[in-house]
């Protein structure tokens, strides 16, 4: 049985994570390498880098910060922000990026998925989707949720999927930053329909919504970032936690 | 010291920093010739079967790797080269062990690619999973498979159906995980391996 994953998920900005990152034993609480390290030591299955550098010299910083994680995490990382075009998520799987995170790129240029499915295979290829629900439907949103687009979600992960995206990374908006758990219903929803892997994010707020997520969704993968960072969830107990609910983990 | 046979297939930034880690001396083999210069020999892949079967033919080397007399680890696609044949592209391979690899999708209910860490059992006490757990966990990510076979599966691993997460024949060894993302078991099986003479 493959089992279930939990993914800490980083902003990184110039070289540095940004959001507060409240962790005993770190030397440097703003280095991302220092930080994935501590990370996969605790057990994280793997990590979610958002580079939201925003400087002429961002490709270059991204480079940097892709070749530093792969030379010291012994765990499989996934790198997003800023991917437009074949020749930026080449240099990252060069730089040894195991998977890139495309977002509002794809949805402005959907064929970008089957391109970097062709020229890298499915398996590099995460499709980042940021849903909020509006009048009882549910639309993709650009722009880290504030503008909304007439795409529905669920046509437009099924868009994806035809296309080549070897995994879809699926983030509640309503739920996000809330701490009152993952949109359970709406991802079971998706999940149902999909053959490729699923990753929740938006909402994890204690250990039992990952249980609950897991169980009621049947995801492949949880994300978080905050509670991870504050310690207020360390992964060790969450697993345990999981596992005492008979949820396989590693 | 190894060597790691570098054909164009993939990326191999995640392996050699894996080697730096461990303090595992290696260099890279471009040419026929290069072959003798190392005591065991990698081969990386990832992608398309077919296509890194075509790269290594293009590279003069396919013809010698059945030869090697020395230990030989494939990783993932290169444990793939190592078969009879692949479903993905309809290809013969280097034939060196009797196997087919074979697609996940219609013979399982699963989700494809089987993308993630899974139970690896080893069975007959293959070298390369010394002080590794009968059931360690290690990172997969593939679409295609190599059936399981008694005589050349060292681990299995379920997803569906049973499959061969390692194969060896003689000096001939394949993973089909990726060890240089598997934590401390898939770092331990690279130290086991660059005690292989």
């Amino acid at each position: 049985m493959l089992a279930k994953r939990i993914i800490p998920c980083l902003d990184v900005k110039d070289g540095r994570t940004v959001k507060g990152v409240n962790f005993v034993d770190l030397r440097d609480a703003g280095d991302p390498v220092e930080l994935a390290w501590q990370y996969s030591r605790q057990g994280a299955d793997e990590l979610i880098f958002l580079d939201i550098t925003a400087t002429h010299e961002r490709r270059k910083t991204t480079v940097e910060l892709v070749k530093a994680v792969a030379r010291q995490v012994n765990i499989p990382f996934t790198i997003g922000g800023g991917i437009n075009e074949l020749a930026d998520a080449d240099i990252l799987l060069h730089s040894g990026a195991d998977k890139i995170s495309i977002n509002s790129a794809a949805v402005r240029n959907p064929a970008l998925i089957n391109e970097l499915a062709d020229a890298f295979g499915i398996q590099f290829v995460v499709v980042a989707v940021d849903t909020r629900n509006v009048g009882g439907k549910n639309f993709v949103h650009l722009n880290g949720g504030r503008l909304k687009t007439d795409i529905e979600t669920e046509d437009w992960i099924k868009e994806a999927e035809n296309r080549g995206a070897g995994e879809i990374l699926l983030t509640s908006m309503d739920h996000d930053g809330t701490k009152n758990g993952f949109d359970c219903a709406f991802l079971k929803k998706i999940n149902d329909n999909l053959s490729i892997p699923l990753i929740a994010s938006g909402g994890a707020g204690n250990r039992q919504h990952f249980v609950d997520v897991f169980q009621q969704s049947n995801v492949d993968a949880a994300l978080a970032a905050s509670v991870f960072h504050y310690g207020e969830i360390l992964i060790p107990d969450l697993k345990a936690e999981l596992r005492r609910h008979g949820i396989e983990v590693r | 010291m190894t060597g790691i046979i570098n054909y164009g297939a993939g990326n191999i930034f995640s392996l050699t920093a894996a080697l730096d880690r461990l303090d595992i001396p290696y260099g890279m083999i471009n040419e026929v010739d290069e072959l003798a210069i190392y005591d065991r020999i990698i081969i990386p892949g990832v992608g398309h079967a077919g296509a890194a079967m075509r790269k290594l033919r293009e590279s003069g080397l396919a013809s010698s790797i059945s030869r090697i007399t020395k230990p030989v680890l494939g990783i993932c696609v290169g444990m793939q080269l190592l078969t009879a044949y692949s479903e993905e592209g309809d290809s013969p391979l280097l034939d060196i062990i009797p196997l087919n690899t074979l697609h996940f999708e219609k013979r399982i209910a699963e989700k494809v690619p089987h993308m993630g860490w899974n139970k690896v059992f080893h069975e007959n006490g293959c070298p390369i999973f010394d002080n590794i757990k009968k059931d360690a966990y290690f990172y997969f990510v593939h679409s295609y498979f190599i059936e399981y076979n008694a005589t050349f599966t060292a681990a299995f691993a379920r997803y569906g159906l049973k499959f061969s997460a390692a194969i060896q024949d003689r000096n001939f060894y394949g993973v089909q995980f990726h060890p240089e993302k598997s934590g401390e078991a898939g770092e331990r099986l690279l130290l086991n391996f660059s005690n292989l003479y």
